[in-house]
């Protein structure tokens, strides 16, 4: 067959396109980033982080969305990692593949399918009214642990299964029993992957507004218990900005949003080297 | 107590309706090295990990038959299989160093035991290294990870772990495959020694190593045993004319 392209042009071709698509994408993120900051950097102070919102939110600081939105998350982790690592343990450790296992797996994957809003709706007859909480950080929390399950559960999976089984023989062999053989020997070796779909559900659920506004609605009150009703810093925004109440405070909230998520990525990178470090 | 340490009685193991291993008889002695030989698939790996049933863990398992240790069945109901696996420590074919330092390796079977202090635990693991003849070249990076070892101090490393379980016998499977000669020796070298304390079955793909270590050989294949005896008997004047052709390399 004769070749109709030099193999060195081809190479350089698809260096040039791959090389700008990464580049295109980088780009766009950057500008993202970079757009949001600019705006929302001159709103950031002191005071716009340490005070109440006044006035709806034209005046004043962030600090109830804040708080909101740190119980709200820290809630729905609380939920959703034990289930779903414990689902994950089940389906690879303690159990062998089979319909069971498929059903769940199946079942898993539509939940991770539906639109958020649609689990804000489910959330608000269950929780809000049904199971009568209310509109509060708990049923906010418990809407937004179903939203995250399916993550946590496909991404611990296939962390668990990313484990040599030869390392379980080893265990067992060595007088482990099951469980030991799953916290000491397996566990510690997929945390990374395990942690992975903990933080990307973490910027999930700080992102997350729709979810949100139908189960923890919108109060700008500081929460007391978890059955206060709290605004998150992604719904302060959107209110914020879909009501015209006051773009410079909307951005400065944006600006907060992406430096927290950013903070988390790059903490959860120390963390992960570190441990991975001491465990290879 | 009197008797053969191991005493194996018609055992079948089959995987998924399949039988890897047919009515097996054999007695193994204390404090001797037992070897198995025989071609690839004849049963001595699954045999191996009936002993300790490793084999419990694989989907479709079924025996027949059975297998007593120090008198008492093994697939007994009221067995505790963990304790079991204490009693017989393995070595795997390929060495597997757990991703954590040499210290952690050695002292991880154990701590899942329930030893505990840092006292006890370093004498152990010092003990179990110098049995398996690693410590010299060990001692002083105890805490660096046990995966930048070569594969001859893994697999050392592999015995020393297994020595710090306390076991009474020591399954070997194939241990030294992939190692060079001079790590292979060794490895046999620390055999001989520990056979004074442990009673040691050693699969082995390499005849000349049966030869050079094992008191008494017995020859696999498909899944049957073909003939036990002293290793000297099997290797000079063997009864059956299989394993004859097998030792000259006819086959296998």
């Amino acid at each position: 067959m004769k070749r109709r392209i030099d193999p060195r042009t081809e190479q350089a071709v698809v260096r040039t396109v791959l090389w700008t698509l990464t580049a295109l994408t980088v780009l766009i993120l950057v500008y993202i980033i970079v757009f949001i900051l600019r705006k929302g950097i001159p709103a950031l102070s002191w005071e716009f982080l340490s005070k109440n919102p006044v006035d709806m939110g034209k005046a004043g600081g962030i600090f109830s969305t804040v708080v909101g939105t740190i119980a709200l998350t820290a809630g729905a982790i609380l939920i959703a990692t034990p289930l779903g690592i414990g689902t994950a343990i089940y389906l690879t450790e303690y159990t062998w593949e089979g319909p069971v296992t498929r059903v769940i797996r199946f079942g898993a994957e539509c939940l991770a399918g539906i639109p958020s809003i649609i689990f804000g709706l489910f959330g608000f007859i269950l929780f809000v009214t049904k199971l009568g909480f209310g509109w509060s950080i708990l049923s906010g929390s418990l809407t937004l642990a179903f939203m995250l399950l399916p993550t946590i559960i496909r991404t611990s999976e296939e962390a668990i299964k990313s484990v040599p089984p030869v390392y379980r023989t080893v265990s067992f062999s060595l007088g482990s029993t099951k469980w030991q053989t799953v916290t000491r020997v397996v566990l510690p070796s997929a945390l990374p992957g395990i942690m992975t779909g903990v933080v990307l559900s973490v910027g999930r659920s700080i992102g997350e507004t729709a979810a949100v506004i139908f189960t923890a609605g919108s109060a700008l009150r500081l929460p007391t218990s978890l059955f206060s009703s709290s605004r998150t810093m992604s719904v302060h925004f959107y209110i914020l900005a879909r009501e015209g109440i006051s773009m410079p405070n909307a951005y400065g909230t944006a600006a907060i949003l992406i430096i927290a998520i950013l903070g988390i990525n790059i903490l959860t990178y120390y963390l992960m080297n570190r441990f991975i470090r001491r465990y290879s | 107590m009197s008797g053969a340490a191991i005493e194996v009685r018609g055992f079948s193991q089959d995987f998924g309706g399949v039988r890897k291993i047919h009515a097996l008889d054999l007695d193994v002695h204390r404090h001797e090295i037992f070897g198995i030989i025989g071609p690839a698939r004849s049963g001595k790996s699954t045999f191996l990990c009936a002993l300790n049933r490793l084999n419990d863990l694989v989907r479709g398992s079924r025996h027949e038959g059975s297998i007593a240790v120090d008198g008492s069945d093994i697939y007994a109901p009221d067995v505790d299989v963990v304790a079991l696996r204490r009693k017989l420590g393995m070595v795997f074919a390929t060495p597997v160093p757990l991703p954590r330092s040499i210290y952690e390796n050695v002292a991880f079977g154990a701590r899942r035991a329930g030893i505990h202090g840092r006292d006890r635990l370093d004498g152990l693991v010092r003990d179990s290294l110098e049995k398996g003849g690693l410590w010299e070249e060990v001692q002083d990076r105890l805490g660096t990870s046990a995966l930048k070892l070569s594969g001859g101090q893994q697999q050392r490393l592999c015995v020393a772990r297994i020595l710090a379980v306390k076991p009474e016998f020591i399954l070997l499977d194939e241990p030294t495959s992939g190692l060079d000669p001079i790590s292979t020796m060794k490895i046999e070298e620390s055999l001989r020694k520990l056979k004074k304390d442990y009673t040691i079955i050693l699969v082995t793909n390499n005849t000349k190593q049966a030869a050079r270590v094992a008191d008494r050989t017995a020859f696999f294949l498909n899944g049957g045993l073909v003939e036990v005896g002293p290793t000297a008997k099997i290797f000079t004047a063997p009864d059956d004319k299989r394993t004859d052709d097998y030792l000259r390399g006819k086959f296998g």
